[in-house]
């Protein structure tokens, strides 16, 4: 039980070593006791579905096996980052990065290098290997350009244990504003640091907890936004996974901020792993005396409940979300009022997503000054972006906000793979809109990204090479939208629909140059008409796609073709006849009996070619693979 | 998306509804407990079939619309039970060119269930799903993660008697 | 001094209260902002985007029906883009609605046709695949049509906000929302009461009465029948609003004359039944009042509130009066007395009620409402109905002159006219209660009279303290009925199933949201049937001729073995 700050600085004495013992330098001198190496092993939701629990079993069983149990720490930890290489073991101090490990690997990594002390180079994530020397973790070009604010200790610490936490400084910051700090002095703070909600519209935090101290006494309350829903993006779930009492002593301090003694985070369900690890984060905290009353011997009281989502991605909208919470169907409410005068139940609220919440303890530990270091002019502090679609590098990065687009794309990201170019980077998911080539260096800030008719979005980021279809990419996302649009208002309700409809008749090939007119105003409309955020930002992808690709939009009306060959009805597979050896691979392939032999015997090749009936076609791609060698399948 | 509401028989048991009054009991007073209290008793029940709706709404004297309004608006909440072994037809284009829909009338006769439905001993669900990739095997249908492909309708008792 | 603020509406300035909303704003400077979902008080949700306006510094356009004004506020109404972004709105309603307007009933009555007339719409502009879902014609008295509903949801604020009974809501999500009950049940198959109040509450014609104007014109024009009606008390305070008087306008006379001109053999009041209603109700409640036995008695006229008891307060059943509903004794007296005295055939009679309910509808098939053997009334018709059928006669009704209801049954006494209001009946029941226990002349009763919904009172009649109560809505039925289960002592409840009483009926005229928000029409109907009462000599139901002349010829007395037998009925406990 934590009574009072020396209670804290105890713990943290302690632990402060283990924390350091993992720092990501290789030639840092550090020691944990008799501890020697710790093993740290990603306990993220991707690593943990290939298995990166089993790796930990194995490992600690080969570790018993040779007797140095006592000198190795095994630690289950969150995501480190990059998930295309999952699972990862990294072991310390020298920060090896070992990637895609199974668990047959587990044995091996413990007996040559934990006991052998040779890390096992077959196994070493290709890049830190230089000839002889091994790059640490934090030496790869992936980490190299990050700044870790929000994801600090995902990847660092054991989740499950409170004390690591405290390690780390945790709960210095809740103690700091409890024993030094008046609610105003805590605002200020955050006010002054400039920082700017993570989840979406980017409202200035400091002004939101502003307004909700400014109402009467009385209840309020501070609610956690962990409805992560944008396909792609996962930066929340990681933190809940990593690093769930950041957001714990982060909501505390909310509370304190603007007078509140309840707070509720609303997850998604389909998160489960992070869930739990929640639950016994706010356990232990509940245990410590850190939620509760009479927190630090103050008089502040705050408790904590978890409630869960069930499948909505509306609800990620902060109005939709407070009434889904008060259980009802989760369809927003207009605003104002806004939930800062009139939230849950009608008290006073505040919510703020996991990633910005994540940035406050340190704020408050490292003071505004730091925050405002780092960033642009508008934009201060880091943000982690998801990266996926055409990218080397998929997974979790944080910036430093002003970083360029090429930037993340090709330093940290690894660029494009298979040699193909860059064509436009999504940001905002289906609310965002995309950055075209011509944008590559544009600043990644809140204004920059509204100014290219984008948006920050949570921060999925996925990448598109020529092979991708802008009008189908469009359709992709409104089709989303339309999904999860909850049906309470006519623009979004019906407009979506009939956006998708002028969308669908684009890419089957029946557009008429009308649709692009119709589209835009249609698209304007439902952006300054719906009731709530997801209508306002569902025709983005429509709006900016046509800014910035029109020329592909007239070529599947007017040519009738798709330049990227992804719209089935606007294309045919044909078969190169000089380069088909008529081997009939692909023939046998056809669902739809589409292939047949010709009578054509190519110059150089022994058989006769064959051809594909256009009428019969059904465009599945099947034959594709079974030529892969010839390359004599081709879309016309 | 319209849900697709139940044809399967109700088998509750008392122990389920024993459970579930615990479970609401345990809410009581609770505001916006109507959420978790779906939550629950559709991992009690496996879905939330009118019957247990109805013991909802009069447990938490909520009117049932209000309780089916939430249970029909988010996607995580099933009115319709899936079988022990869910048969998914793909009737992508390609699949069903190669005659996907006989299957699907092979299975219906077999089962002695429509698109959409259960068999009454719960084995089996039917299910007709949208492309799944594999063209090149079609036509295809899969049994929870297997998939089966090249069929005709003379396959498709080998492939049930592996469940029965 | 309420607390103003200045704000700039279309840059003229304006002071309006703090705390109205830029639509009531707009009001006060005279300019009404078009609105589909909004309804004061129990629908204020801004889900149809139609009043948008554009607010200076906002984000977007803004939802005037929910967005509330504050100091120098600058607000546009009618800008190109406002009205770009309502016509683009209406477009897009329209191209998901059944247009079937020319046949629709509610033709020059839908507040979305008027809209769409207002600006300019292209009905075709978008065009697009819609959900198909079955009518639900599957009670007595409403159909819904859900390919023409516009998911303004005004009909659940009336269902779940305010009668608090939430039969039906939003179903599924997004563009498959839809209104319905649970599971997709019929109507028939839920615990509604069919009070109407969706109906009247509904824009367009998604929702509407039963439409029984077709077994009323095929009888009438059958010379084997004899077919015979009687109007409610409220009806000739609103059917007045479909010809265009407006609300509050008293049109008995011109009625009763475009009723007989549609070729009934007989037009009677159904003030009379409400009088009769009295002398069998007061004299059931004295009785039980001395036994102590099944108190509080609460009126049974209301056929809404009677299906709501047997569902939702089963345990109250025994405490409904037995009395039938005025309706269903007008039919049972003349298809018994009356017809005996003039020799004819109960089988012959067509008996119709004009009255301004849907739940009337389903009374009519009720068991135990069969006094000659045959249905006390075939056919329960609406005020919107008897408009219809009066207007498709191609009758001038403003240009007709007054007549008189038919004798015998022409005579009710004000007691019977002030039934239609909440509040009315315990009026009239104390007024004959207070003479025949006490000769005391009691003329107005104001404690019980007023719109609010739930009403008390305490008298001293013989020397005994009557406690009575008076709610209108089920909203408010369920506060006092729980308030009894409390413990609450009351010996006589009124309780009407709509708000304000029969006035308000679901079977009403439809008012658009623009006169429903800004007129007390439950106030301003009431008002006729007040003045009415205020002008009549006859104002207590024992003093009514008509009814001495029914106890002298035929029942005896009331509570008589014949008046049980014929007038009163019995319940059952329905449950949820």
């Amino acid at each position: 039980m934590i009574k009072n700050l020396t209670d804290l600085a105890k713990i943290r004495e302690s632990y402060e070593g283990k924390i350091n013992f993992r720092q990501h330098s290789k030639n840092a001198t550090v020691s944990d006791g008799n501890i020697k190496k710790h093993v740290l092993i990603c306990g993220g939701t991707g690593c943990t579905s290939s298995k990166s629990v089993q790796i930990k079993a194995k490992m600690e069983e080969a570790i018993k096996a040779a007797g140095i149990e006592n000198e190795v720490q095994v630690v289950l930890t969150g995501c480190f980052g990059l998930c295309a290489l999952g699972p990862i073991v990294i072991v310390y101090p020298e920060g090896t990065f070992y990637s895609r490990i199974e668990v047959k690997d587990a044995e091996t990594i413990v007996n040559e290098h934990l006991v052998g002390g040779n890390p096992v180079k077959s196994l070493l994530y290709s890049e830190t290997v230089k000839g002889d020397e091994i790059l640490s973790l934090n030496e790869t070009a992936f980490y190299k350009k990050q700044k870790r604010v929000a994801l600090r200790n995902c990847g660092v610490v054991d989740p499950e244990c409170i004390n690591e936490y405290i390690g780390t400084n945790g709960y210095a910051a809740l103690g700091k504003v409890l024993t030094e700090m008046t609610p105003q002095d805590v605002i200020n703070t955050i006010l002054e640091s400039g920082l700017r909600g993570r989840g979406g519209g980017g409202f200035p935090t400091g002004r939101k907890w502003a307004f909700a101290a400014a109402q009467p006494k009385g209840q309020k309350y501070v609610v956690c936004n962990a409805d992560e829903g944008d396909p792609g993006a996962f930066m929340d779930r990681s933190i809940l996974e990593g690093d769930p009492h950041a957001l714990i002593e982060a909501m505390a301090i909310a509370a304190y901020a603007i007078g509140s003694n309840q707070g509720f985070v609303y997850v998604r369900a389909e998160y489960p792993i992070a869930v739990n690890r929640l639950q016994k984060a706010i356990d232990q905290a509940r245990e410590e005396g850190l939620l509760g009353k009479n927190i630090f011997g103050t008089d502040f009281e705050f408790d904590l409940q978890i409630r869960l989502g069930a499948g909505a991605f509306v609800c990620g909208e902060e109005t939709a979300l407070l009434t889904s919470i008060e259980g009802n169907r989760g369809e927003p409410r207009p605003r104002p009022p806004f939930p800062a005068v009139k939230g849950l139940w009608g008290k006073p609220t505040i919510i703020n997503n996991v990633e910005t919440y994540a940035n406050i303890p340190q704020i408050i530990n490292k003071g505004a000054n730091w925050f405002t270091s780092m960033g642009t002019e508008k934009s201060k502090g880091t943000k982690v972006f998801a990266l996926g679609g055409k990218i080397t590098n998929t997974g979790l990065v944080e910036i430093p906000m002003g970083t360029t687009l090429r930037e993340v794309v090709e330093e940290i990201g690894g660029g494009i793979p298979n040699g193909k170019k860059f064509k436009a980077a999504q940001t905002g998911g289906p609310s965002g809109g995309c950055i075209p080539a011509s944008k590559y260096d544009v600043e990644i800030d809140y204004d920059n990204l509204i100014a290219q008719g984008s948006m920050m979005g949570s921060g999925g980021l996925i990448v598109m090479d020529e092979d991708t279809c802008m009008v189908d990419l469009a359709k992709f996302f409104l089709e989303f939208t339309v999904d999860e649009s909850c049906g309470k208002c006519a623009p979004c309700r019906i407009g979506t629909v009939r956006l998708l409809e002028i969308l669908n008749k684009i890419t089957e090939g029946n557009g008429e140059m009308e649709d692009l007119d119709k589209l835009e105003e249609l698209a304007n409309y439902i952006k300054s008409a719906s009731l709530c955020g997801l209508g306002q930002t569902a025709p983005n992808p429509v709006l900016s796609t046509l800014a910035n690709f029109r020329d592909e939009y007239i070529a599947h009306i007017v040519d009738k073709k798709c330049p990227a060959g992804v719209c089935k009805n606007l294309f045919t597979y044909k078969i190169d006849a000089d380069k088909c050896i008529g081997c009939g691979l692909c023939a046998r392939q056809c669902p739809a009996d589409a292939i047949s032999r010709t009578e054509y015997v190519a110059p150089g090749h022994k058989l006769a070619s064959f051809a594909i009936d256009a009428s019969k076609c059904v465009k599945c791609g099947a034959c594709l693979p079974s030529c892969k060698k010839m390359q004599a399948i081709y879309k016309g | 998306m319209k849900k697709k509401l139940t044809t399967v028989a109700f088998n509750g048991t008392a122990e389920q509804f024993a459970q579930l009054d615990e479970l609401i009991a345990k809410h009581k007073g609770e505001k916006g407990a109507l959420m978790p209290v779906l939550q629950g008793a559709q991992g009690i029940f496996g879905y939330l079939p009118i019957e247990v709706q109805n013991h909802i709404a009069l447990s938490m004297d909520v009117p049932l619309s209000e309780v089916y309004g939430v249970a029909s608006f988010y996607s995580q909440f099933i009115l319709n039970p899936k079988g022990e072994y869910a048969v998914a037809v793909c009737l992508g284009t390609a699949c069903y060119v190669k005659g996907a829909g006989l299957l699907m009338d092979k299975l219906e006769s077999l089962l002695g269930i429509k698109n959409g439905e259960i068999s009454a001993d719960r084995k089996f669900s039917l299910d007709a799903t949208r492309c799944i990739g594999a063209c090149g095997l079609a036509p295809v249908l899969t049994v929870n993660e297997e998939v089966y492909g090249r069929l005709t309708p003379d396959m498709i008792k080998g492939i049930l008697d592996k469940y029965n | 001094m309420e607390n103003m603020v200045n704000v700039k509406i279309n840059n003229r300035e304006y002071s309006v209260p703090a705390n109205s909303t830029i639509l009531e704003a707009a009001r006060y400077a005279g300019i009404d902002i078009p609105t589909l979902c909004y309804l004061k008080d129990i629908n204020e949700i801004g889900a149809c985007r139609l009043c948008l306006v554009e607010v200076k510094g906002a984000r977007g356009l803004c939802a005037a029906c929910v967005y509330p004004v504050n100091e120098g506020m600058e607000i546009q109404t009618n800008t190109p883009a406002i009205r770009r972004a309502r016509k683009t709105n209406l477009e897009l309603v329209l191209s998901a609605h059944k247009k079937k307007c020319l046949t629709c009933v509610r033709s020059t009555s839908c507040e979305l046709q008027k809209l769409c007339l207002e600006y300019g719409v292209d009905e075709d502009h978008f065009v697009g695949n819609n959900n198909s879902y079955p009518i639900d014609a599957s009670t007595p008295y409403i159909v819904r049509d859900n390919e023409k509903c516009i998911l303004c949801r005004r009909c659940v604020a009336a269902c779940k906000n305010m009668q608090q009974i939430g039969v039906i809501g939003a179903n599924d999500r997004g563009f498959d929302t839809h209104i319905a009950s649970a599971f997709e049940k019929m109507l028939d198959q839920t615990s509604c009461i069919g009070c109407g109040q969706c109906i009247v509450a509904c824009p367009v014609g998604a929702l509407y009465e039963k439409d029984d104007t077709a077994k009323v014109l095929e009888a009438l024009a059958d010379p084997t029948k004899h077919v015979a009606i009687c109007t409610a008390p409220s009806i000739r305070a609103t059917i007045g609003e479909c010809f265009g008087y407006e609300p509050g306008t008293d049109v008995e006379g011109k009625m009763v004359s475009a009723i007989k001109a549609l070729g009934f053999d007989g037009v009677y009041d159904m003030n009379l039944t409400a009088d009769l209603t009295i002398m069998e109700e007061a004299t059931e409640f004295l009785a039980r009042f001395k036994e102590g036995k099944n108190l509080p008695l609460i009126t049974s006229c209301s056929p809404g509130w009677v299906k709501y008891c047997e569902h939702y307060f089963p345990e109250f059943t025994d405490n409904l009066s037995s009395c039938k509903s005025p309706q269903q004794m007008f039919g049972a007296m003349y298809k018994t007395y009356y017809a005996q005295k003039v020799g004819l055939d109960p089988k012959d009679i067509v008996f119709v009620s004009a009255i301004p309910c849907t739940a009337k509808k389903f009374e009519v098939t009720r068991d135990h409402q069969n006094a000659a053997g045959v249905p006390d009334v075939d056919v329960a018709i609406t005020t919107r109905e008897l408009a219809r059928m009066i207007q498709q006669a191609g009758i001038d009704f403003k240009a007709l002159d007054d007549s008189k209801f038919d004798e015998p049954f022409g005579i009710g006494s004000g007691a019977g006219a002030i039934f239609g209001a909440t509040g009315g009946v315990m009026e009239a029941a104390l007024r004959t209660a207070a003479e025949v226990l006490e000769g005391k002349n009691l003329l107005e009763v104001s404690e019980v009279r007023g719109t609010e919904g739930i009403k008390r009172a305490t008298y001293v009649l013989d020397g005994k303290e009557i406690k009575v109560a008076v709610a209108s809505g089920t909203a408010n039925a369920k506060a006092l009925l729980n308030s009894v289960k409390n413990g609450e002592k009351i010996d006589f409840i009124e309780i009407m199933a709509c708000p304000g009483g029969c006035v308000n009926g679901g079977g009403q005229p439809t008012q658009p949201a623009v006169v429903r928000n800004n007129v007390d029409l439950k106030a301003l109907r009431a008002s006729v049937l007040y003045t009415a009462d205020k002008k009549m000599d006859l104002r207590k139901s024992h003093e009514n001729s008509a009814i001495k002349m029914l106890y002298d010829e035929f029942f005896g007395a009331p509570a008589s073995h014949k008046a049980h037998e014929i007038l009163h009925t019995k319940y059952v406990k329905r449950g949820l």
